[in-house]
């Protein structure tokens, strides 16, 4: 009976409304059998990391197309590690220049994720690389 | 007390959450856990929000929330969210409604998904309100999906039942079925600026008048506007958290907050019963294939389930002298 | 529309093909199975008179000019004038984009758009807490009508048309312009723009948000008023479907929702605003997007003319034939472009700007073919730009009007696209209108689903986008990007310091309040906002003033 599901949060910080793929993202993985907490737009870095703890989830699903990522993916990344949660993995998606990589790698992400990804193969990825804690 | 616990009675958020997690994935070691904090439970007040999905449970809770903590009130929220049948995954969308919540202390909203448990909320969500209770929250507030038997069910979890009511929605007829109007202390109309408000409001306060209360307590009828005229649909949610506090008055008054949570406690053993009892069982025959011979017989209409359970129970309980 | 003799004889003819078909399909077999379009709407094989035999000649199809002006507007078509090159534009802060504009200008675009930064889009300045990181990013950063000023050093406002992509925000910028232009010594009756300005895309699709429906619509009624009492060569509004089909909506569904906003507008200024339709309909415009499928943009450009001239007759009892124009702008579409084998996105835009001449569009925005990572370079938007020169100079699309009328195909294809978008319309009808339909959900809903289905489908190779799921390369290209240094950020907060220190505090506050009066007493705030920016008010100190009265409107998230 005891299957751990993975808890995923899917947000989108700062301005960018633009939320065609976090909402096809949530769907696809339902359909893969994980738990999505699905935040929508307009989300500062305090809230998400705040959010991302109280419901104990063991991903964080990051979009942004507005080329703020640089700022606002660090910045999840640094205040989950200020109150003692950095074994929440966060991920990113949107659009973001490959030169970009490797910087937010050093800050701190599990996974970079740019348009032209199946749906199975980030559902993959996610139970390949992301394991609930104990 | 264990560590998880320990920090659960200081108010560590992570490891509350953390021992949500666990009741829900039904971890071994949780039931310590579980032991360890329930002699400090029972002091928050426990409000179960039920009502059809698109009633806008999740817009008036935000609201409840922002109200009681203008009231200076910590508050944890449990917002359940159906799994999908198929897939066994949920998206659970109730905490958007809640996000400006986020960052306040004194606010604590935990997502959960019913996972396929038959027939009324998950047994998480009950221990999970236990969680709650421990970490020292004022109110803690359940909104359940609202389909079918979980409607009920949340009167064994809640000291006051809110349900909501939405206009247009073929509710008048809602009403009647599943004995909603028997557990509710609280009706909200809500959306009551829609076509039809008047008619739903007129139909439960002509039911109420053909009720009886053996409490003392006529459940209120409040209307509630849209959420988007944020001044009065404040005043109006306003109205339902005093409504809120008279109900706990009333039931502290006449000695009834006990009575409730025996409800609660009641079912809780029953729970604690049969997963002590009955699951290890089936979990046992399950395994040696007893189970399915079982299931074989009786589609051959060799025997009847009475019977087979009678010896089941014969074979794996010690029998009184 | 054709006689009995013709459709006899073209049936005897079709069961021959048919036949002729079968044959070679049962040998050859087909290379796929289905086909349809992009937006999944399925396409036979082959269309003849039989497709299009119900039509009536002269209510249908008609003539340029003409109602139900199904071949156009104008009489003239491109020959009197091309559709206006119009490139949006922004980036970084307003001095950038004050040299990309006028790089524009003698490169040879014929109309200004602007696009702005996100804290300005969401009516916040550069210093507020949530416009961190996103200064100048998307577009130009303006605070205060010092910033604007500078945006429009040197550009002649009373000759050159300026578009602008701005909606919660719209009354605060448009009156930044409008500032501007007084202050060059332009009087108002001379300057002519749009403001998209279209509040009801931005809960459905776009999501860039402030304030709830209602007062929203409000606003943009009152910049309807505005606009026809004291800026008449304005379009107050460009009902836009671009951002509704980028959101992954059909092109049905992008037709419907578009042309059923721009009523619920319409409905609303005459109900709020006690005016007649004729006094503000010639002024209301479009926005549709072009997408990948060729045949089905030209077809829905098509049939959102006879709709639109249709529902202002029928429903709004129009009397003027300039308010049953449709009118449109259009920009190729952003979400067919792709990342990987970044130099094919050229060829997308070209087929999708060919599709908007032929659709018979006003003006053409092309996507440059790295929009896909970053602000466009000047030498991508000179390509870009040179697409629509060769299309109006070398093609020969401009040298007759609404050439594939009468076509089997895109007849037939016009009318199943109108027929499909009048139950949309009908059923949003029964709603109770756009407002309730976009309160329940409906079409956010429909859009889920439809880029959902369409993800599922790109998945499953039902679907083809080149370098994504077919002729997939692994060779890296190289495209230079443009970058928008993170200093600008800093360096802009001190120039919007800088102004508040200067400026007198005082007067600002007095204008900030009268701006809370009118919106407390229904009064149209633009004079005020007018007043509020010549004393230097910023952005955000307006839009502050709308969330405090209306309220904030936080997106229910459906998925």
């Amino acid at each position: 009976m005891s299957d751990r599901k993975i808890r995923i949060m899917i947000a989108k910080p700062g301005l960018d409304g633009h939320d065609r793929g976090a909402r096809v993202l949530a769907r696809a993985f339902r359909d893969a059998g994980m738990e999505v907490i699905y935040t929508g737009c307009h989300q500062t870095p305090e809230q998400i990391a705040a959010s991302a703890i109280q419901e104990d989830v063991d991903v964080v699903g990051l979009s942004c197309l507005s080329g703020a990522h640089n700022y606002l993916y660090p910045a999840v990344v640094n205040l989950l590690k200020e109150q003692g949660a950095d074994d929440i993995a966060v991920i990113g998606g949107g659009i973001i220049p490959e030169k970009d990589f490797q910087g937010l790698y050093d800050a701190g992400l599990k996974g970079i994720f740019t348009p032209g990804a199946t749906l199975d193969s980030l559902s993959e990825w996610m139970f390949e690389n992301i394991t609930p804690r104990e | 007390m264990n560590e998880l616990g320990k920090k659960v009675l200081a108010g560590d958020v992570r490891a509350a959450s953390r021992l949500i997690r666990n009741l829900e994935d039904n971890i071994a070691d949780t039931k310590t856990s579980l032991k360890h904090i329930f002699p400090h439970t029972g002091k928050a007040h426990v409000i179960g929000i039920t009502g059809a999905p698109g009633a806008g449970k999740s817009t008036l809770t935000d609201e409840l929330v922002y109200v009681l903590r203008k009231r200076d009130k910590t508050v944890g929220v449990l917002a359940v969210d159906p799994t999908s049948p198929f897939t066994g995954g949920a998206i659970l969308g109730d905490r958007i409604r809640m996000i400006r919540h986020a960052e306040d202390p004194g606010v604590f909203v935990r997502s959960m998904a019913t996972r396929g448990s038959m027939g009324g909320l998950s047994k998480a969500v009950g221990d999970g309100i236990h969680v709650l209770d421990v970490m020292g929250k004022d109110y803690i507030i359940v909104e359940t999906v609202g389909v079918g038997q979980q409607e009920v069910e949340i009167i064994n979890h809640a000291h006051t039942v809110m349900v909501v009511q939405v206009p247009g929605m073929g509710d008048e007829i809602q009403a009647i079925k599943a004995g909603l109007m028997e557990i509710a202390d609280i009706f909200v109309v809500n959306k009551s600026d829609r076509e039809g408000a008047p008619k739903l409001y007129k139909e439960i306060l002509n039911m109420l008048n053909m009720s009886q209360f053996p409490d003392g307590w006529r459940p209120p009828v409040i209307k509630v506007g849209t959420s988007l005229e944020p001044h009065e649909f404040n005043r109006d949610v306003a109205k339902i958290v005093d409504e809120i506090e008279n109900h706990r008055e009333h039931l502290i008054e006449k000695n009834l907050l006990a009575g409730r949570m025996r409800r609660k406690t009641q079912a809780e053993i029953n729970e604690a019963l049969r997963a002590a009892i009955l699951e290890p069982v089936l979990d046992r025959l399950v395994a040696n294939g007893e189970l399915n011979e079982m299931v074989d017989r009786l589609t051959k209409r060799e025997t009847d389930p009475y019977t087979l359970a009678d010896e089941v129970a014969k074979k794996y309980l010690v029998q009184p002298e | 529309m054709f006689t009995k003799e013709l459709l006899d004889q073209s049936s005897q003819m079709r069961k021959k093909w048919e036949d002729e078909v079968k044959k070679i399909v049962a040998k050859h077999g087909d290379l796929k199975e289905r086909w349809s379009t992009v937006s999944d709407l399925e396409i036979k094989r082959l269309y003849g008179p039989e497709d299009i035999k119900d039509m009536n000649f002269a209510e249908d199809i008609g003539y340029p000019g003409q109602y139900p002006y199904l071949r156009g507007c104008q009489a003239t078509g491109y020959r009197g004038k091309y559709w206006t090159f119009r490139m949006f534009a922004g980036m970084g802060d307003a001095k950038t984009t004050n040299q990309r504009w006028h790089y524009l200008l003698t490169t040879g675009q014929t109309g200004l758009s602007t696009a702005f930064d996100f804290p300005t889009l969401m009516g916040y300045d550069t210093d507020d807490v949530h416009a961190r990181g996103e200064c100048g990013k998307v577009g130009v950063a303006i605070d205060t009508l010092d910033d604007f000023l500078t945006l429009v050093d040197g550009i002649p406002m009373d000759q050159i048309t300026t578009s602008m992509t701005i909606n919660p925000p719209a009354t605060a910028l448009w009156a930044m312009y409008c500032a501007a232009a007084e202050i060059k010594g332009i009087p108002l009756n001379k300057i002519g723009g749009t403001i998209q300005n279209d509040m009801l895309k931005e809960f459905i699709a776009q999501k860039t948000l402030m304030c709830p429906p209602e007062p929203s619509v409000k606003l943009i009624s009152d910049t309807i008023e505005f606009g026809t009492k004291h800026v008449p060569r304005w379009n107050t509004i460009s009902i836009s479907g671009y951002h509704i089909r980028e959101a992954g909506s059909t092109a049905v569904q992008e037709l419907a929702f578009t042309l059923r906003d721009g009523m619920e507008y319409v409905e609303d200024a005459i109900r709020r605003k006690g005016m007649h339709v004729d006094e503000f309909a010639p002024r209301l415009s479009f926005f549709f997007n072009s997408h990948i499928d060729f045949f089905e943009e030209i077809a829905k450009m098509r049939a959102a003319r006879r709709i639109w001239s249709k529902a202002m007759r029928e429903r709004y009892n129009s009397q003027d034939p300039r308010s049953w124009w449709m009118r449109f702008h259009t920009q190729t579409a952003g979400c067919s472009l792709t990342a990987q084998q970044p130099y094919n996105n050229v060829i997308r835009t070209a087929t999708q700007a060919l599709a908007a001449v032929l659709g018979g569009t006003q003006s053409l925005h092309t996507n440059s073919l790295d929009e896909v990572l970053c602000l466009p370079s000047d030498h991508a938007v000179q390509i870009a730009l040179r697409t629509q020169q060769i299309i109006a100079d070398e093609t020969g699309a401009a040298n007759t009007i609404d050439p594939l009328a009468g076509s089997y195909f895109v007849e037939a294809l016009t009318n199943e696209m109108e027929e499909q978008a009048w139950d949309y319309i009908h059923k949003i009808d029964e709603m109770g209108g756009m407002v309730a339909a976009v309160e329940k959900g409906f079409p956010q809903m429909e859009i889920s689903d439809a880029s959902y289905l369409y993800q599922r489908q790109l998945d499953a190779g039902e679907k083809i986008m080149i370098g994504i799921n077919k002729y997939v390369t692994e060779e890296e290209i190289e495209i230079p990007l443009v970058e928008i240094d993170d200093e600008l950020e800093k360096i802009q907060i001190e120039r919007l310091h800088a102004v508040k220190r200067k400026r007198d505090n005082k007067k600002v506050k007095e204008c900030l309040k009268d701006i809370k009066t009118a919106c407390e007493k229904g009064e149209n705030v633009m004079p005020y906002c007018i007043e509020a920016v010549k004393n230097y008010a910023s952005v955000q100190e307006i839009c502050d003033i709308y969330r405090e009265v209306y309220g904030v409107y936080r997106d229910p998230g459906m998925y």
